[in-house]
């Protein structure tokens, strides 16, 4: 049962992947614009006229980057390569490969998004658990309307709002980059802290807009939690209230949360992208923004594939890890 | 007098006391209403004293601060910011109602179709749809937009949009018809001889109006989000004084750096209004739509 179930996430995440990289493919080929002879008249602008024999780049450019093939065998040929992870090479910056790109700008985004939903994640949820727990604490059911109202903005108006009291304001903290012009690249606190203090604002902002989804959730498990016969048994038991809250009402309440974790994934990944953006914060947003503004059609791709490839792999991951955590959907397919 | 009668004069005269007593009673709906409400109502006033024209570069002196002529100063490149947020404003909510629509339209097509016939139809329906809802929605349209970005006129931008707006409202419509398929009333209509046409639009699209209303003020907000977000990536149209191209324009000219607060405030502020807006909509639907969830009067 098991074993099916594997297969059929499997092929499920193959079609994914290979639908968006279809779409991925074939969309910018129905522009009529030319990102190779773009690169080739700016060459040509750039260096002595004469110099540049443009009839001869194009084909060798167009060689190079197999466009001179029938398009169903370039299509074949790009299914091969991003299956094999090979993500050729960028058309503006030519020698550069796109994959050394996105591993340069991999971990930035990575280490942002991740902690700062990771945060978001715990404090939403504690938050949501305290006011069904916690009636009396007025302040509490005060503010869960607010930080859910705050879910409504994206990520990165957020960001612009804090970057406008906080930074332009305020001044106490940098505007945008992910580290001081000055700072020197290095594995030093230094260098460390510095980091740490640019990411402060980008991950504030990712932090205040999803805060009230994980906060809502939780508040509306919790409720149907409460109402579970085993509550009442623990308290007949006369357990103390601490434990009861952690585990009982939140290690069941929890659950779904997780759940929605992998679901929101994907949107993360795109709100995430443009608080980059409105940072100027050196990942995969501000990547891709390069790549757009100069239609390098080969980053975009490798960009958006690596991206997908990540949404998809995690919604696979966390699938199957997920009986691990919830028994009850172990026996069901027993 | 029957009681049919009774009952009709009874309700005719209270309809808007009615509808007084449940936006009271709703306070999250009057409120994302009256949000919305007041941006529309703003941006159909303010386009009576400026002109279209005066949205774009060079039609006023540059980086002006606000002041009497220049009631929100203008940009680095001489747009009036006034006329830019009136018609920014408008463009944006005409965006999120084209894309909204059609993605409710096509989308609902689907589910309805999809959860109506069953079988391979509803197997094939579904599995695309599955697959899309797993692609980052804001990737895709990233290709899409920079694809055309050039001579991109707002329309094709909601064209665009719509191109993947029908994903959540096709899923979420096919979940509704599943649960009334087999409704009573769908039952006797289906022995009186209905087809199955008659059967969606008669029987099933009126009962479900409260619920299309709900996916359609969802599949504006998204319509609207995707747009904004492709907009300060500078994907949007160029030439059109959109609120995401302004707030492409404001970073990409630093007006942080130039300490221009009067080009960053105002599409930021009508953004926020029409967002937290919509949700408000949204959540009050909710409660329109999903009588279990509604308060107690």
């Amino acid at each position: 049962m098991y074993l099916i179930y594997l297969t059929k996430r499997l092929i499920m995440l193959f079609l994914v992947v290979v639908t968006a990289a279809t779409l991925n493919f074939f969309i910018p080929r129905l522009s009529d614009k030319n990102p190779v002879l773009e690169k080739i008249t700016e060459m040509s602008e750039s260096s002595a006229p004469g110099s540049v024999n443009m009839q001869e780049l194009l084909v060798i450019f167009n060689e190079r980057f197999g466009l001179d093939k029938p398009l169903m065998q370039q299509y074949f040929d790009y299914l091969g390569d991003m299956l094999t992870l090979d993500l050729n090479y960028s058309i503006t910056s030519y020698p550069t490969r796109v994959a050394d790109m996105i591993l340069g700008a991999l971990p930035w985004t990575l280490g942002l998004m991740v902690t700062a939903t990771l945060i978001a994640f715990l404090l939403g949820s504690v938050l949501g658990a305290l006011t069904v727990w916690r009636k009396d604490m007025r302040l509490l059911q005060f503010f869960v309307p607010v930080v859910m109202v705050f879910s409504a903005i994206p990520f990165y108006l957020i960001g612009l709002i804090l970057i406008y009291f906080l930074a332009y304001k305020g001044g106490y903290f940098p505007i945008g980059g992910g580290y001081s012009l000055t700072a020197f690249p290095a594995w030093d606190w230094d260098f460390i802290s510095d980091v740490l203090y640019h990411s402060i604002l980008p991950g504030a902002s990712i932090v205040v807009a999803s805060i009230g989804i994980w906060a809502l959730g939780m508040r509306g498990m919790m409720v149907t939690v409460q109402g579970e016969d085993y509550m009442n048994f623990a308290e007949a038991k006369g357990l103390k209230n601490r434990r009861m809250f952690l585990r009982y009402a939140v290690r069941n309440a929890i659950l779904p949360q997780v759940t929605q974790l992998a679901l929101f994934m994907g949107q993360l990944v795109t709100g995430a992208i443009l608080v980059e953006i409105v940072f100027g914060y050196p990942g995969m947003g501000s990547l891709l923004l390069q790549a757009v503004d100069y239609l390098d059609y080969y980053t975009i791709y490798g960009i958006v594939f690596v991206l997908i490839l990540a949404v998809a792999l995690s919604m696979l991951i966390l699938d199957l890890f997920y009986p691990l955590l919830d028994p009850r959907t172990r026996s069901h397919r027993a | 007098m029957t009681l049919a009668a009774m009952v009709s004069t009874e309700r005719q005269p209270k309809k808007l006391e009615y509808l007084k007593g449940y936006l009271a009673r709703n306070p999250s709906l009057a409120i994302g209403i009256f949000m919305v409400g007041f941006l529309i109502l703003f941006s159909l006033l303010g386009s009576f004293f400026v002109d279209e024209r005066m949205a774009q570069p060079l039609s006023a002196l540059p980086s002006q601060p606000p002041g009497l002529n220049l009631l929100f100063g203008s940009d680095t490149q001489g747009r009036n910011l006034f006329a830019v947020l009136v018609y920014g404003t408008w463009l944006t909510v005409r965006l999120g109602l084209i894309a909204g629509a059609i993605g409710i339209l096509i989308g609902g097509s689907l589910g309805f179709i999809s959860a109506y016939f069953g079988g391979w139809t509803d197997r094939i329906i579904n599995f695309s749809t599955d697959v899309l809802l797993t692609v980052p929605a804001l990737l895709i349209l990233v290709i899409i937009a920079s694809a055309f970005k050039d001579g991109m006129t707002p329309t094709m931008m909601a064209l665009i949009i719509a191109a993947l707006a029908w994903r959540r409202p096709a899923r979420q419509i096919r979940a509704q018809v599943l649960v009334m398929r087999n409704a009573g009333y769908v039952d006797t209509a289906r022995i009186s001889g209905a087809g199955p046409f008659e059967i969606i639009f008669f029987e099933l699209v009126p009962n479900l109006m409260p619920y299309l209303v709900a996916s359609f003020v969802t599949a504006v907000s998204a319509a609207v989000l995707a747009s904004i977000g492709l907009e300060a990536m500078g994907l949007g149209p160029q030439n059109a004084p959109t609120l995401g191209m302004s707030i492409y324009y404001m970073m990409n000219f630093s007006a942080f750096l130039l300490k221009m607060w009067w080009w960053i405030i105002p599409p930021i502020a009508a953004l926020i209004i029409l967002f937290v807006g919509l949700y408000l909509i949204n959540t009050g639907l909710d409660e329109l739509a999903n009588p279990r969830l509604r308060r107690r009067a």
